[in-house]
């Protein structure tokens, strides 16, 4: 276990590495002068401009500079934002709780819908429940998410008047943020009606968020299960006279799984950094809103810092999905 | 056992329709496959003979009829069949034209990424050593970001706009394709075949593009279907956050970008842009499903 994770940290670190590199010359790939796009002040007298550029470390050798903002990256220092003069790594921990609720809502979505479906799908192969799964998995896989959002908005938010259009509580609610989970915050503020609002502002949401990882799942975890089911040892426990239910449920589930997991790490892996989209169409306050606006406000300090912090978190992630894949299959160690 | 009749079926009849005949039979026995190949025909023929077929100029606004809804709804006119957008556009002309641009979104897009991928892929598949370590960091470094969020960057880089879109989803897809290259030219270049053409005295670029090349493209052709639906939607998504097509082109996703304000007033200006775009991802997708069946022996059968 121990060479295994040795193996993947030898991956890992010129990966960061790398993607360090492209944060940092990002900034400077851009058209224009990158001191004049960092300082956000437009016009300036050529002493500011010296003044600045001296501040910010541009008067030094590039390499220098690369070192110098890789150290600061790794003592978590990614720079301050452009328009809001705050820290950037700040604004990221304040706004990470609201994305980390709404991908835990939709994977468990997810998963609590997509591999029921897709172990029904297996053992009722070629029946009307098979088609009619797999045709709906199709579909989902197909969604232009950011049209399935606002076609759920004007149904649900318009026609039956049943969930709130965007945002993550009702403003009427006030209470000092605890954990950052809007969900467990409005509980502990004891106020009547608060987590009834947080559970009805993420509804859509985690549906949108959660249509494409479903029907991933879903997909995956049929075929799985068709391959494990044609397995000697369900041959032999079914011989055992077993209850099917046992049978599908302990032996083959548990091994048709592996692949599966793998997916939905993966999946957690791209939703924490921040569903984009989905972000976008409820105007959640996330990661995914964040980088957007970031970009139509230009602020490029926090595109390159948000930039680099998300790929980490992303690869933190998929070592502790293949450290956990490790575990659950022993084989793959070697 | 239906694997080694296909087997011999392929060795006696080497021929190019033979192959094809029989490919052709497992595709079209996937009913959904052939129900995608043929709306998908009918897309292409659609954009094709836009201007032939579209009743109206996808951009000329008429002032006098702005927001009218579909001919069956009440206050529809039979001049504007899928009704009218917010500036008195039809939107059956807009809907029809912007199958031009997504089309040509998923054929620049996998083409770029496709050729760009194999061409990687195969050096570094086929000379291993530090050449294929640095070509795979690379890919790797790209894979961790997340596509969108990259390719949104880029855009903000390169500046807004269909083109600049189309070349950032190919960079954010390429690494598939070297990926998949690379695995399947690593086990078909200790092949006995390969072995034979070496000893024949073939040179490195006819081992690695005509005698390795054609027998790994199974994989790549089942990528390219799916890239190619990805590119699509992932164009529309920029187009809606406004970075990829600029208005007021007929884009689909840009389209949506302008209705966003209206979905509560109008619900065609929202709906139609969106079914246009899945319909089309769909039948690209259930076309993939059919190559994969018919392309993979593997999954034959399943």
């Amino acid at each position: 276990m121990f060479r295994f994770l040795l193996g993947r940290l030898a991956v890992l670190i010129p990966t960061f590495i790398g993607v360090s590199i492209i944060a940092f010359s990002f900034i400077r790939l851009l058209p224009g002068d990158p001191v004049a796009l960092l300082s956000g002040e437009r016009v300036m007298s050529p002493e500011r401009h010296a003044e600045i550029s001296h501040q910010l470390g541009f008067d030094r050798h590039i390499v220098v500079q690369y070192l110098d903002y890789l150290w600061g990256v790794l003592r978590g220092d990614f720079g301050l934002s452009i328009v809001t003069k705050k820290p950037v790594i700040d604004q990221f921990l304040e706004l990470f709780p609201a994305t980390v609720e709404l991908s835990l809502c939709a994977i468990i979505f997810a998963v609590v819908v997509g591999i029921p479906a897709g172990v029904i799908a297996a053992i009722k192969r070629g029946s009307i429940f098979d088609q009619i799964i797999m045709g709906t998995a199709l579909v989902g896989f197909s969604m232009p998410i950011f049209w399935w959002g606002l076609l759920l908005i004007i149904v649900v938010s318009g026609m039956l008047q049943w969930t709130p259009v965007s945002g993550r509580i009702s403003l009427m609610f006030f209470f000092p943020s605890v954990t950052g989970f809007m969900l467990i915050d409005s509980l502990l503020s004891g106020q009547e009606g608060a987590f009834q609002s947080a559970f009805n502002h993420l509804i859509l949401p985690t549906i949108v968020l959660g249509t494409i990882p479903l029907a991933v799942i879903a997909r995956q975890t049929r075929s799985a299960m068709l391959e494990v089911l044609s397995e000697d040892y369900v041959r032999t426990a079914r011989a055992k006279g077993l209850s099917t239910f046992r049978v599908v449920g302990i032996h083959a589930l548990r091994n048709a799984m592996i692949p599966v997991v793998t997916t939905i790490g993966l999946q957690i892996g791209v939703m924490l950094a921040g569903a984009i989209l989905t972000e976008t169409i409820f105007s959640w306050p996330g990661i995914g809103k964040w980088m957007v606006d970031s970009v139509f406000r230009r602020d490029y300090a926090v595109i390159q810092g948000g930039l680099l912090i998300i790929a980490g978190v992303i690869m933190l992630v998929n070592l502790a999905v293949d450290l956990l894949y490790g575990l659950i299959n022993p084989r793959i160690r070697h | 056992m239906t694997e080694v009749t296909v087997t011999t079926a392929i060795s006696t009849d080497p021929s190019r329709r033979a192959r094809l005949a029989e490919f052709w039979y497992y595709f079209s026995e996937n009913r959904g496959a052939v129900i995608g190949l043929v709306f998908f025909v009918f897309l292409v023929l659609l954009a094709l003979c836009a201007p032939l077929i579209a009743p109206h100029d996808p951009t000329i606004q008429y002032r006098e009829s702005v927001l009218l809804p579909p001919f069956w709804e009440e206050g529809g006119r039979a001049a504007f069949l899928l009704g009218t957008d917010a500036v008195g556009r039809d939107m059956l002309s807009r809907l029809i034209y912007g199958t031009r641009f997504s089309l040509f979104v998923g054929v620049i897009v996998t083409t770029l990424s496709l050729v760009g991928g194999i061409l990687v892929g195969v050096i570094a598949g086929y000379f291993r050593g530090w050449v294929d370590t640095v070509i795979m960091r690379i890919m790797d470094i790209i894979l961790a970001f997340p596509s969108l969020l990259l390719a949104l960057v880029l855009v903000a880089v390169l500046g807004p706009g269909l083109t600049n879109a189309m070349i950032a989803i190919a960079l954010v897809f390429q690494p598939h394709f070297v990926r998949l290259t690379r695995a399947a030219v690593m086990t078909e270049k200790t092949r006995d075949y390969v072995v034979a053409a070496k000893v024949a005295g073939a040179g490195h670029l006819r081992l690695m593009f005509k005698t390795i090349l054609p027998n790994c493209m199974a994989p790549l052709i089942v990528q390219a279907t799916l890239s190619f639906s990805s590119a699509i939607l992932d164009a529309a998504a920029l187009g809606f956050l406004g970075m990829g097509a600029q208005p007021p082109t007929p884009e689909w996703g840009t389209m949506l970008a302008e209705a966003r304000e209206f979905i509560l007033r109008a619900w065609w200006v929202v709906t139609l842009p969106g079914l246009a775009i899945l319909a089309t991802v769909l039948a690209i997708n259930l076309m993939g499903d059919g190559l994969r069946d018919a392309l993979d022996p593997k999954l034959k059968r399943s």
